[in-house]
């Protein structure tokens, strides 16, 4: 006797006849009835006609009748609201029940069954479940709770039943604790508000985790999810807790073990990285993660999309594991990509002979997809191994001579990359490459070669037929060998003038005119302007040293890394995309990983609110820039240098010719410019006309924060004054391997009140080993505080890794402004009126200067000359400067023609200034 | 959470449907179906799989596909975890899970899969307190039932359910006490051609049947625990115990049950039981190929080895094998292209041996 007898139907018509059957008098033939009926709904028939004749059979003391009524009710309730409401009387009736069973049953259906009338009636009951006596209602009706709100949200605040599950969570039993935090994650992921409707305090953290040990698997990970969200208040805190978590790591169930590893990983940022504690939790984690990948595909797909976004964070955990990502005959083949990813993350100098040679073997399988991806991987591994590159290159080179179509077209792909990455090293092969040229059919693999033969065109004896060869199909191309093509043809023409004049006319003329592209029609014209122009800066931009190409070609953008740690084991992780962006209507509370404990407080906030603005103001304020370039004249020079770094990658994008298609082909490329930066800056200056910058002294740039202090970042900047405004020229340089960004500068305060005008906007990301120029506007309308001495800045960076401090002195002679000019009569009263005990002397050595020079190089550097006598064959000078903060300084220097030292008299009420200035007279005279 | 489950045959008929929130058609599983064609082979499909709306979280298992439907974030394992263990529920309950015996037992599937989750929370997965909710089928029960008139479903809460040990049921009585342990090994390796490994792990399980009255305590504890890289354990393991002295201290279950997984990574050394040799080639003169394998023994501690089977996946030129063996017999599936060699026991006097040619097609049919 089996169910499949309930399938089997008479001529008359099943709905009929299971009518009958149902309406019959013994039980057992109802249940036979029903069983039928829910067999139908299993299988997806529509039997709601039969709703009547269902819900008479539900006042019964038989419990598998009741079930088997239920269960139909939830399927088929909300299409027949009206008729629903008969069966209300029977559920208040067993909320009733001695039997918890019973109970537990009752209100659990009656969530279920999403009819508005019905829910009014739910509320007594439910209220009642919450305290009923027996645990297994209670986390029954916690359940009940969620699913309410999901039906009703209002009504479960008016009702206070939120505030019943809260309670809920400091009850005696670990599973009532379990479903009554999974049913307020629930809530809070639906909740509009989006804001988390339990405060979690260390008390409630507490509770949970003592919960944690005594609750089922699945109860585990609703609460570890939820001690997720929780943000420990200090190192203390967060190390305890993670010590509490760490068993979890031993679990049988795979979901338990990628929540515990969430917790942790999130929890460890708090904690300094050097510590004991950290290094042995790194050493834990390593084991449950590698055993993932011993269960079943399914697990090890999603446990694979993780390690990629743990390898990214912290590549220590699983340095020495690289062999279990090696690629099992057997593995699914979304399971074989998701290694190939992790092995190149891995790779390092110890283990690249092996991934290469296991490499070399998977490109010869069988699987198109999996064969060029690991084709594209021996490439990466060449990029990012410096040693390996020869290795590589010669695999590479014997899988084009497998001749394989798309293995070749790949293997051009990534050589192409190689070159980018090491210049002038390995153009031997070249020759091999056009062998192949032919059966190049994928527009990236076209448009690679094609870049390959316009940078090495003076090695390519016949490079100019190469590429007229791609011309006669022109029009035919995928835009991106045809963007390539043309950059190809004006580089050529750049380095083999004489015979190629006709091919690159015909391309730019066919870019300019024949073409609907608007990226092809601008480029061309950019560059036949160029080439008309000025073929000497056609040649600086058009062969412009190209940036180099960083080694991690899809490294995650840290800000997103660090969400997706926090969103580790859920379906983000997977995608790798916050959950905002695909999860629909959620409230968009980001997540973003604890500052660690010596960031500080304010570490966080300052991250999320500067991140974003950095590049797009900076964008307008270029257009601005370019604009008052044009027309402005005199006012130029201090604009054009400000906004130096984003300048410089706009400037890119316009004219960065062969580059930017490139940078677009590998998208995956983020290399930003900034040795280019600069230098194709300066270059548009040059074309534009600007005129050079002023005589104003500048200090050189000195390093205020070394690499090796400021976690891979160094700083060095000076102070200058341009224009009336005083800025703080900084230079960001990354030595470290990862990327920087989220950059914000704030100034402790100091003596003059100094203060950033305006957020510090810095290239962002910063590539490894690129140096990025920021000029930063200063107010001095600041809070002031002497410091010691005066001209002491403390100076704090943050960026993504940490935030760093720093002291710099602030030349004196940064802080002379424009009005510093005295009137004879008020210099001499003044002069006069300041007590002599005021005065200090100071010689100044070694000055080769006439008094004229003297005035005329003060005067640049607004030190005023009120007067001048000559005293007995000695020049007498008298000169006046005011600081930012009104302070007049009053001069006198003797000046003997001959006699190298100056003396200086100085005169000021606060005469603790003098020593700055001082400095200031030597540097701008020595300088 | 989990909104709806459906269960999927081979050929792509939606033969069973739950839903634990609204009710979701089943055109959501046509996302599903797209990847299925695109797939080459059923467990090339990717578990996770975006649709506008929900997410199709799905497992493969006894030819089946389980797709989980989703409306919000999850945790993909959370669910994957669950559709294994639904499996495993079903071959605890009808000793075999396959399409034609869940529709058989159409109503108690229905039943279990209410059980086990509640509005996409799940409820009582352990299969102890599930066959006291609902009593596992079997012939003399039912024709009890249909004479006493007693059903399938429990009247009354499962002891255990509320208890700290919720996995075992109380008044548990045999006349005959007796425990078994299995221990379970897989090794995975990586072995060059040349013969050397590449890389070696061991996978191992120790699956328990545990008959006992009472609420018996076991302790089991292991000659050398060091060697453990990584273990995960049933809950009913005292963890505190394993981690200050090294030994299993539980109480287990009621009847089958898996007790403890662990694994023995690459760092270790690992010892293959077997070596291979051969000599493959599949393209020696024209079509033909040759195939010479010998299989061997090694670091086996002096033990027979037996039950051996020898699977060979040939390319997809392949079309047929000729092959003799001295010992066992072979197949080859000219479908999936794979080669089975039932060896069975290696005797050390005379090496297993598996000789002979294997067809390919033509480079030229290919093309014409």
């Amino acid at each position: 006797m089996t169910d499949s007898k309930y399938f089997t139907t008479t001529k008359k018509g099943e709905i009929f006849e299971l009518k009958s059957e149902l309406n019959n008098d013994k039980k057992e033939k109802k249940k036979e009835a029903v069983k039928k009926v829910i067999a139908s709904m299993t299988v997806g028939k529509d039997v709601s006609a039969l709703f009547p004749d269902v819900v008479n059979c539900m006042q019964t003391d038989n419990l598998e009748l009741k079930k088997l009524v239920y269960l139909y009710l939830m399927n088929y309730a909300k299409s027949q609201p009206d008729m629903a409401i008969m069966a209300v009387n029977t559920f208040v009736k067993d909320c009733e029940d001695p039997n918890p069973l019973i109970r537990a049953l009752a209100v659990r259906t009656m969530g279920c069954i999403r009819v508005d009338k019905i829910t009014e009636y739910l509320c007594e009951p439910l209220r009642k479940c919450l305290k009923d006596e027996d645990p297994y209602v209670r986390k029954t009706a916690a359940v009940c709770v969620a699913k309410l709100y999901d039906i009703n949200s209002s009504m479960v605040e008016d009702q206070g039943f939120l505030d019943q599950l809260k309670d809920l969570l400091s009850d005696s039993n670990p599973m009532v604790v379990a479903n009554a935090v999974a049913a307020l994650s629930e809530i809070n992921e639906s909740s509009s508000s989006g804001s988390p409707l339990v405060e979690m305090t260390p008390q409630t953290v507490n509770k949970l985790l003592t919960a944690l040990n005594e609750c089922t698997e699945w109860g585990q990970v609703f609460i570890l999810d939820s001690l997720a969200n929780y943000s420990p208040r200090d190192e203390r805190e967060a190390q305890s807790t993670c010590e509490r978590i760490t068993p979890r790591l031993a679990h049988a169930n795979a979901a338990v073990v990628l929540s515990a590893v969430k917790v942790l990983m999130k929890f460890m940022e708090m904690l300094p990285s050097d510590s004991e504690f950290v290094t042995s939790l790194t050493k834990k984690l390593a084991p449950p993660l590698v055993t993932l990948l011993s269960s079943e595909p399914e697990v090890q797909y999603v446990a694979l999309r993780n390690i990629n976004l743990i390898v990214q964070k912290r590549p220590d955990i699983l340095k020495h594991e690289m062999k279990v990502f090696f690629v099992k005959y057997n593995d699914p083949i979304y399971v074989k990509l998701e290694k190939l990813d992790i092995m190149i993350r891995l790779a390092s100098q110890a283990n690249v002979a092996q991934v290469l040679s296991e490499l070399k073997e998977y490109a010869t399988e069988v699987d198109v997809d999996f064969v060029r991806k690991a084709v594209r991987a021996i490439g990466r591994c060449a990029i990012k191994v410096e040693q390996s590159a020869e290795r590589c290159v010669s695999t590479l080179l014997d899988l084009i001579q497998t001749k394989v179509n798309y293995v070749v077209q790949e293997a051009i792909v990534v050589i192409k990359d190689i070159f980018r990455k090491y210049p002038n090293k390995y153009e031997s092969i070249i020759s091999t490459l056009c062998e192949n040229l032919d059966t190049l059919d994928e527009p990236e693999a076209r448009a690679s070669m094609i870049w390959i033969i316009g940078e090495y065109a003076e090695r390519i004896d016949n490079a100019d037929e190469l590429l007229e060869s791609f011309l006669e199909g022109f029009a035919d191309e995928n835009s991106q060998v045809q963007l390539q093509l043309l950059t190809a043809i004006v580089k050529l023409f750049l380095k083999r003038p004489s015979d190629t004049q006709e091919l690159v006319q015909q391309v730019l003329s066919l870019a300019t005119q024949d073409s609907d592209n608007p990226d092809l029609r601008d480029r061309g014209f950019i560059y036949w302007r160029l080439l008309s122009t000025d073929p000497a800066a056609a040649k600086e931009v058009v062969l412009a040293e190209k940036p180099l190409i960083s080694e991690e070609t899809d490294l995650l953008e840290p800000t997103l890394l660090d969400e997706l740690i926090c969103h580790i084991s859920s379906l983000a992780s997977v995608y790798h995309k916050p959950p905002s962006a695909f999860v629909e209507g959620r409230a968009g509370i980001r997540k973003s990983l604890p500052a660690s404990a010596r960031a500080g407080s304010e570490g966080v906030e300052s991250t999320e609110s500067q991140a974003a603005p950095a590049v797009i103001p900076a964008q307008d304020s270029l257009i601005g820039d370019l604009l008052s370039m044009d027309i402005g004249g005199p006012t130029v020079a201090p604009v054009a240098a400000a906004p130096a770094a984003p300048f410089g990658s706009a400037a890119m994008d316009l004219l960065g010719g062969g580059l930017d298609t490139l940078l677009g082909e590998t998208s995956s490329s983020p290399a930003p410019p900034s040795a280019l930066a600069a230098s194709s800056a300066a270059l548009l200056g040059d074309i534009f006309g600007a005129p050079a910058a002023s005589a104003t002294y500048v200090a050189p740039k000195t390093t205020w924060l070394p690499a090796e202090k400021g976690k891979g970042l160094d700083i060095s900047g000076s102070f200058v004054r341009r224009n009336g405004q005083l800025f703080m020229d900084l230079t960001f340089s990354n030595k470290a391997m990862q990327p920087m960004l989220g950059f914000a500068i704030q100034f402790n305060k100091n003596s003059f009140g100094i203060t950033p005008a305006s957020p510090l906007q810095v290239q962002s990301p910063l590539p490894p080993g690129v140096a990025a120029d920021a000029s930063l506007p200063l107010a001095t309308t600041g809070p002031v505080q002497k410091m010691e001495p005066l001209t002491t800045l403390q100076v704090a960076v943050k960026n993504n890794v940490d935030v760093m401090y720093f002291a710099c002195q602030i030349p004196m002679h940064a802080l002379f402004v424009e009005d510093g000019q005295m009137d004879k009569r008020v210099f001499l009263a003044t002069w006069k009126e300041i007590p002599a005990q005021n005065e200090v002397q100071y010689t100044i050595t070694n000055v080769m200067h006439s008094a004229d020079t003297v005035v005329s190089r003060m005067q640049q550097n607004n030190v005023f000359t009120i007067a001048k006598r000559n005293v007995e064959g000695q020049d007498m000078l008298y000169q006046s400067l005011k600081l930012t903060n009104g302070i007049w300084v009053l001069n006198e220097l003797k000046i003997q023609p001959g006699n190298p030292n100056i003396t200086l008299s100085l005169k000021s009420r606060t005469p603790n200034v003098a020593e700055g200035v001082f400095q200031a007279y030597d540097n701008i005279l020595h300088g | 959470m989990i909104h709806s489950l459906f269960i999927i045959n081979p050929s792509g008929d939606v033969f069973m449907e739950k839903h634990w929130k609204s009710v979701i058609s089943r055109s959501v599983c046509d996302y599903f179906f797209d990847h299925q064609r695109k797939a080459s082979s059923p467990e090339d499909i990717p578990p996770v799989i975006a649709t506008p709306h929900h997410y199709l979280i799905s497992v493969y298992r006894s030819s089946m596909f389980f797709v989980a439907v989703c409306t919000t974030e999850v945790a993909p394992l959370f669910v994957v975890e669950f559709l294994h263990r639904v499996v495993d529920t079903f071959e605890d309950y009808f000793s075999e899970c396959t399409e034609s015996i869940i529709k058989e037992h159409y109503v108690v599937v229905y039943e279990l899969l209410d059980e086990m989750l509640d509005n996409g929370f799940p409820l009582a997965t352990e299969s102890n307190i599930l066959k006291e909710l609902i009593k596992p089928p079997n012939i003399l029960r039912t024709i009890a039932n249909t004479v006493t008139g007693k059903s399938n479903v429990s009247s009354t809460l499962p002891s255990g359910q509320l208890s700290n040990i919720p996995w075992r049921r109380t008044g548990v009585k045999y006349t005959n006490n007796e425990a078994y342990f299995d221990m379970i090994e897989e090794v995975d390796a990586i072995i060059d051609k040349s013969g050397s490994t590449v890389c070696a792990e061991i996978q191992g399980y120790i699956d328990c049947c545990i008959k006992l009255s009472g609420m018996p305590d076991l302790s089991l504890s292991f000659v050398n625990p060091r060697l453990f890289d990584d273990v995960s354990f049933h809950p009913c393991v005292r963890f505190k115990r394993w981690e200050s002295e090294r030994v299993l201290s539980f109480i287990p279950p009621d009847g089958n049950f898996r007790l403890m997984s662990y694994h023995i990574g690459s760092q270790s050394i690992v010892a293959i039981p077997v070596y291979v040799r051969h000599s493959l080639c599949l393209r020696e003169s024209g079509s033909g190929g040759r195939l010479d394998i010998t299989l061997g023994p090694k670091q086996t501690l002096g033990r027979t080895i037996e039950n051996v089977v020898l699977e060979i996946p040939m390319p997809k030129s392949v079309l047929n094998c000729g092959l003799v063996t001295n010992q066992g017999k072979y197949t080859f599936d000219p479908v999936s292209k794979l080669l089975v060699w039932e060896v069975g026991r290696i005797d050390v006097t005379k090496l297993p041996n598996i000789r002979g040619t294997v067809t390919n097609c033509h480079f030229s049919a290919l093309y014409f």
